[in-house]
């Protein structure tokens, strides 16, 4: 029973993490048909800013707790510098070309971004350990559970409903689900897609700053952190169906829950599963579990 | 005023080329590349160490200043003039660096290199373009036990006798232990670590592997669902090879989870966040340096390793770690064969006489003595020892206590063996 409640919990932890990195990237693929590499920068970047501030506020005396406002902070100014740099510096001119190019310039600025970070924080690791150890531990299926990562669960229900209330209860929802129907459409209707593009890719930047500024108190900040958790979100968003929030949802928790089973019952396998999965699904449904419904074009 | 101009073009154009047409060093230094991580999760806990121990020594033996006997002027009188390369990028990207560095930058030596992967990658590329090569740290035991090498080198001792060492150490200090499992990154470095570790538990105490190994990926840097996993495990010690930000990172998760009041651990690689974490470490970590470097010899007195410590501490403000060591190691190596093999050839040597003089060598290093002994004269073998860690208030910094040291007579196969068959053969032949 223990084990049980253990692979479930840890699946749990995981998925939440997983959907909170993913849901930007899905949300941007989903309105704008980017397939934003540059995604894993706004991860790395947020992590390195909360690290560094809460670094600084720790050393300024600051009690533990300011460490939650921080990380709120710092995903907030990263998505908005960063997503803003990004989609007015370079996506905008490039809407009407390829979308092959249109990745390899957000690769291009992933490679760059990630660099500015040796640039900016150098090369040592950074630890922001006090809003984990603040918080503590508890004991859940026979074991101690560091209650911080417990946390990523509401955060990730939190995200969820926030984009679920937004897309489907105001306005700016209704707009977005309108561009990502049909852009051309909403163009004629005399929908501002510029505008819509803007907001939704420093949206998706912050969402992504804030999976990175949130794990930052529970790992070792280091150059490269943000490359592994690109693959990851892709293959999240992948077998979810790409440009779909409750995809990017059932992705995660497919992804967390299965590689959960790996670790503790077969962990040699754990890298494998991960993928297996995801070839899974594009073998059975090669648009991915919940892919927006395309309109056929006559 | 136009013949001026005729004659001037092709005068500026050669004085342009002037630099690219030239050999790519001056006749009167050695060109050295000194390759480690200097990006990526590697570079602060190995990397800048790594390049740092280098880069003093270095310094040190441009201005004549090492301590006797090694206290002449550069390597075999001339000086060293060292690039330093980035290691990142993987195995491909680091062939076509050196490929550039031997062929189109001509340097003399190379030196350096952490990854296992990388020194498997490179040396039948070092042993085609036949230039000299010495590793200063990557630990498979693969590189000489696989082929006879003639232009590479490796200073310390490899990853079979970190283990071995730790398994010793577990018996004597923990002989109740009856079960171990292991959480190590799943490549080559990780693999080979955890056999070998097996392997001499198994020949050397009654102690049982658990069913369950973990083998997350490299620089995975989130192990909360193994950390459960190994909570749930009833195996009584965790073995683990990590390193780099993947090694602190899961001593902060372990930690908060209370893994370490739970079971012993053994880290083999542990002593690289020795001085970076200080407090954040817990008690009672068994720590390794890879051999006798960094904080395990702290306390030796010889005057080689008091001039490390002071010469660092003094450039960069913090003590020398393990990997500063192991640099400055090879860097020193380096320098012993240029200056036997001058003095046999009576003038600067050729790289082959320079080869011919590290080939089975043996020397007194800033910490320990080295004896290229194994992978016929080409392989390092030393001692190797643990400690515990434990916090000294009133130093204010993090000690390592019951340091225990293993002559590298016991820990090494002797020559000609390879390490699977040494230690599943029972060992034979082993001084301890």
């Amino acid at each position: 029973m223990d084990t049980a409640i253990t692979i479930l919990l840890d699946g749990l932890v995981f998925s939440s993490y997983l959907f909170i990195v993913s849901v930007g990237l899905t949300i941007i693929f989903g309105v704008m048909k980017i397939l934003n590499v540059a995604h894993g920068a706004f991860y790395a970047w947020g992590a390195y800013t909360a690290a560094f501030l809460i670094g600084l506020a720790a050393n300024a005396g600051w009690p533990d707790w300011a460490g939650f406002g921080i990380i709120l902070f710092s995903a907030i100014l990263v998505g908005l510098v960063l997503g803003l740099v990004l989609e007015r510096g370079i996506l905008q001119f490039m809407y009407h070309r390829d979308e092959v190019l249109i990745v390899l310039a957000t690769f291009g600025s992933f490679l760059v971004l990630e660099d500015v970070i040796l640039l900016v924080f150098g090369v040592n690791p950074y630890f922001a350990f006090q809003p984990m150890v603040l918080l503590g531990s508890v004991q859940l299926g026979g074991i101690a559970r560091d209650t911080y990562g417990l946390t990523l669960i509401g955060l990730a229900v939190v995200v969820a409903t926030g984009c679920w209330l937004m897309l489907k209860r105001t306005r700016w929802g209704k707009l977005l689900s309108a561009v990502i129907y049909d852009r051309e459409l909403s163009v004629t209707m005399g929908l501002d897609v510029t505008r819509v593009y803007i907001v939704t890719f420093t949206l998706g930047a912050m969402f992504g700053a804030l999976g990175g500024a949130y794990i930052a108190p529970t790992v070792s900040v280091a150059p490269g952190f943000g490359i592994d958790v690109i693959v990851l979100s892709f293959a999240v968003v992948v077998i979810g169906g790409m440009g779909s929030v409750p995809g990017a949802m059932i992705g995660a928790l497919a992804v967390g829950l299965v590689r959960a089973l790996a670790v503790h019952k077969f962990p040699q396998l754990e890298l494998f599963v991960i993928y297996a999965v995801m070839a899974t699904v594009l073998v059975f449904r090669p648009e991915g579990l919940f892919a927006p419904v395309k309109v056929r074009r006559i | 005023m136009r013949q001026l101009g005729k004659l001037a073009l092709p005068a500026l154009v050669a004085a342009a080329l002037a630099p690219v047409m030239m050999p790519a060093q001056a006749a009167d230094t050695v060109k050295m590349s000194v390759v480690a991580f200097l990006s990526g999760p590697a570079a602060g806990p190995f990397g800048v160490p790594s390049r740092n121990g280098a880069e003093v020594v270095i310094a040190a033996i441009n201005a004549g200043k090492l301590p006797a006997p090694y206290n002449t002027v550069g390597l075999a009188g001339r000086l060293i003039d060292a690039e330093y390369i980035d290691e990142s990028g993987g195995n491909t990207k680091q062939v076509a660096e050196y490929r550039n560095m031997v062929e189109k930058r001509g340097v003399d030596v190379a030196l350096g290199y952490i990854s296992s992967g990388t020194c498997e990658a490179l040396t039948p590329v070092a042993e085609e373009l036949k230039k000299l090569t010495v590793y200063a740290v990557c630990g498979t035991p693969r590189i000489f036990e696989d082929a006879r090498r003639s232009y590479v080198f490796r200073t310390m001792s490899h990853a079979t006798s970190d283990n071995v060492a730790a398994a010793y150490y577990v018996k004597e200090h923990f002989p109740k232990i009856a079960s171990y499992t292991a959480i190590n990154q799943n490549y080559a470095w990780g693999q080979d670590s955890f056999r070998d570790f097996d392997a001499t538990m198994q020949l050397i105490t009654k102690a049982r592997s658990s069913a369950k190994l973990q083998w997350p990926k490299i620089f995975q840097g989130q192990y909360s669902t193994e950390i459960s996993a190994l909570l749930l495990d009833k195996a009584d010690l965790i073995h683990t090879s990590f390193w780099d930000g993947d090694l602190e990172g899961f001593i902060f998760q372990a930690n908060t989870r209370g893994l370490f009041k739970k079971k012993k651990a053994i880290f083999t690689v542990a002593e690289t966040s020795v001085y970076r974490l200080n407090k954040l470490m817990p008690d009672g970590l068994m720590v390794g340096a890879r051999g006798p470097y960094g904080a395990i010899v702290r306390n030796r007195g010889s005057e080689l390793n008091k001039w490390l410590i002071t010469a660092y501490k003094d450039r960069y403000g913090q003590y020398p770690s393990g990997p500063a060591y192991q640099y400055a190691q090879a860097v020193l190596a380096v320098k012993i064969a240029y200056d036997a093999a001058a003095k046999a050839a009576g003038g600067f040597p050729t790289q082959d006489q320079v080869s011919a003089a590290m080939k089975g060598s043996s020397f007194e290093s800033f910490s320990t003595h080295v004896k290229m002994s194994l992978g016929d004269g080409h392989q390092a073998s030393t001692e190797n020892g643990y400690g515990i860690t434990k916090w000294d208030a009133k130093a204010g910094e993090l000690k390592l206590e019951k340091v225990k040291f293993y002559p590298a007579d016991c820990i090494n196969p002797p020559e000609g063996t390879t390490s699977v068959d040494w230690i599943k053969g029972g060992m034979q032949g082993a001084k301890c």
